[in-house]
């Protein structure tokens, strides 16, 4: 089980045991981490499930699709490091994988 | 498909020929009867063709899941105004209006993020306190134990005020938002004062004469941050073309205008008609926050968004040909219960309200969803804040259209 930490915008963390093969998104939501709004339930379709990937975990998560990108360019602060957490998924190598959340997900 | 009055739809629904079945038919939503239809289509036949209608031969999505896929494949279901636009009628090509909504990427995301800050959270939350102020002015300054229409003195009075303040629109003109508004959705065949596209086009010109002076004006100012002012400096937006400047003004101004202030009307109705609901949210009004996307949700402000094939494609079953027009019908969509549970029942605090098809899905995702519902969340509290009770003297008057899902009137009396 890879361990993940989101850290909200005011700096709350929260550590979640990650269950491979289903997304980071769907892990954040269904542990309650506050902040991943996810309104289309993971369909990469709304740009409200978006986080900072902390740099040194960018390799390994990879790079946005194009539909991944475009979405991207309507969230309300893009970063390079901004991505979409339905589209990363779970797998060992994301053992401790650190994101940060928004301000908001609009 | 003939409706006519004192039909038995529920019987109607279930017994007719589908290859009869014409979803689109406006009358269906100005009778609120609309129900029994769709259940029908997304039980039996949930990607449906209409072969002859008013609108021609169209394709009619019904279940949650074919919806979802439609609006995330732009590269096969198309939004170009070129080709029909976003709606079930096919304006002649000379009437078109063409604005973000109706385009594709690229251009479509060059024009969306020049007006997109105007929600960003920042802005939002500076826009919080304006929308509050003014809700309470209008709040307190309704009659006492008469008779009027919820519709005029408060969903329509909030919605243009706020539109007024986006675009930064003389103060004492903001009706003509209003009225320009429903000139741009109208249906030329619901009897009203729109009866050709000529008339509409030249109401229409009124609006963009108007809007060109404050555009003039703006151009030549320092960058502002209304709406006027970002298109007028905007890199994709300052040399719009009049028709397309009038496109996205109609676009904006419909988009902040109709649909919330249907939500603002229709929820007053859910409430009344769900006792239970209305005392669960008196006994608990931070419900306020769930029950916001369900009033969207359960109302869908905009009945339909079209989309035309631009290759052939299988949908659920059905082989879509390029060229043909794609409805997508999101009130239907919205309840499916393969997608939602209970979809018919109003629930103010479902676990994950937000997920529902109002605002679409997919680039063209309502660009204002979130000053809706902001608008909406306030209204609500300062509702619960001031009246014990709001008399529904009456059931609502419904817009003859298959697109705006709109009410015209809803007759209350607050007590006091």
């Amino acid at each position: 089980m890879p361990k993940i930490k989101l850290i909200e915008h005011d700096g709350t963390e929260h550590e979640i045991d990650g269950e491979v093969g289903k997304s980071l998104m769907r892990n954040a939501v269904d542990n309650n981490v506050p902040g991943i709004d996810a309104d289309c339930g993971g369909e990469c379709a709304c740009a409200t499930c978006h986080v900072f990937v902390d740099d040194e975990w960018l390799p390994r998560t990879g790079a946005p699709s194009e539909e991944e990108t475009r979405l991207l360019g309507f969230a309300a602060t893009l970063q390079p490091n901004s991505r979409l957490s339905c589209q990363i998924l779970l797998d060992e190598t994301l053992n401790g994988l650190v994101v940060r959340l928004p301000e908001a997900q609009h | 498909m003939n409706v006519a009055a004192n039909i038995d739809h529920e019987t109607l629904a279930r017994t007719l020929p589908l290859d009869q079945f014409d979803p689109g038919n406006p009358k269906l939503f100005q009778d609120d009867v609309w129900m029994p239809y769709f259940a029908r289509l997304r039980q039996e036949d949930p990607v449906h063709y209409c072969k002859e209608s008013r609108f021609g031969p169209y394709w009619s999505v019904t279940k949650y899941k074919d919806i979802m896929t439609v609006e995330t494949s732009h590269t096969t279901y198309s939004s170009e105004s070129a080709l029909g636009g976003i709606s079930i009628v096919d304006r002649p090509v000379e009437f078109r209006r063409p604005s973000f909504i109706s385009m594709d990427p690229p251009k479509h995301d060059e024009h969306r993020k020049v007006v997109q800050p105007i929600v960003a959270p920042g802005n939002l939350a500076k826009l919080e306190q304006i929308i509050r102020e003014r809700t309470c002015s209008v709040l307190d300054s309704l009659p006492r134990n008469e008779t009027f229409n919820w519709v005029d003195l408060v969903s329509i009075e909030l919605t243009t005020r706020m539109l007024a303040t986006l675009f930064d629109f003389p103060f004492e003109d903001r009706r003509k938002l209003t009225y320009w508004s429903d000139v741009a959705t109208a249906d030329v065949n619901a009897g009203g004062p729109i009866n050709s596209e000529e008339k509409r086009t030249e109401v229409l010109q009124e609006c963009l004469q108007y809007f060109t002076r404050l555009w003039e004006e703006r151009a030549n100012a320092a960058p502002g941050s209304d709406l006027v002012s970002m298109l007028a400096h905007g890199p994709a937006t300052r040399n719009l073309s009049p028709k397309e400047f009038l496109g996205t003004l109609t676009l904006l101004i419909v988009g902040g205008n109709d649909t919330t202030r249907n939500s603002m009307s229709a929820g007053l109705w859910f409430l009344h008609q769900n006792p239970a609901e209305f005392a669960k949210l008196r006994e608990n009004p931070a419900l306020v926050d769930t029950m916001v996307p369900e009033i969207i949700r359960y109302h869908t402000p905009l009945s339909h968004m079209r989309r035309t094939a631009v290759q052939d494609a299988e949908l659920n079953g059905k082989t879509i040909r390029k060229g043909d027009k794609v409805v997508m019908w999101y009130i239907s969509g919205n309840r499916d219960a393969d997608a939602i549970e209970n979809p018919d029942t109003f629930i103010i605090d479902r676990k994950r309200p937000r997920q529902h098809l109002s605002f679409g899905f997919g680039l063209h995702r309502c660009v204002g969803n979130r000053l809706a519902e902001l608008q909406l969340r306030i209204l609500w509290e300062e509702i619960l804040k001031r009246f014990e009770r709001i008399e529904v003297m009456g059931p609502p008057q419904r817009i003859y259209s298959a697109f705006v899902h709109g009410i015209s009137e809803l007759p209350v009396r607050i007590p006091g």
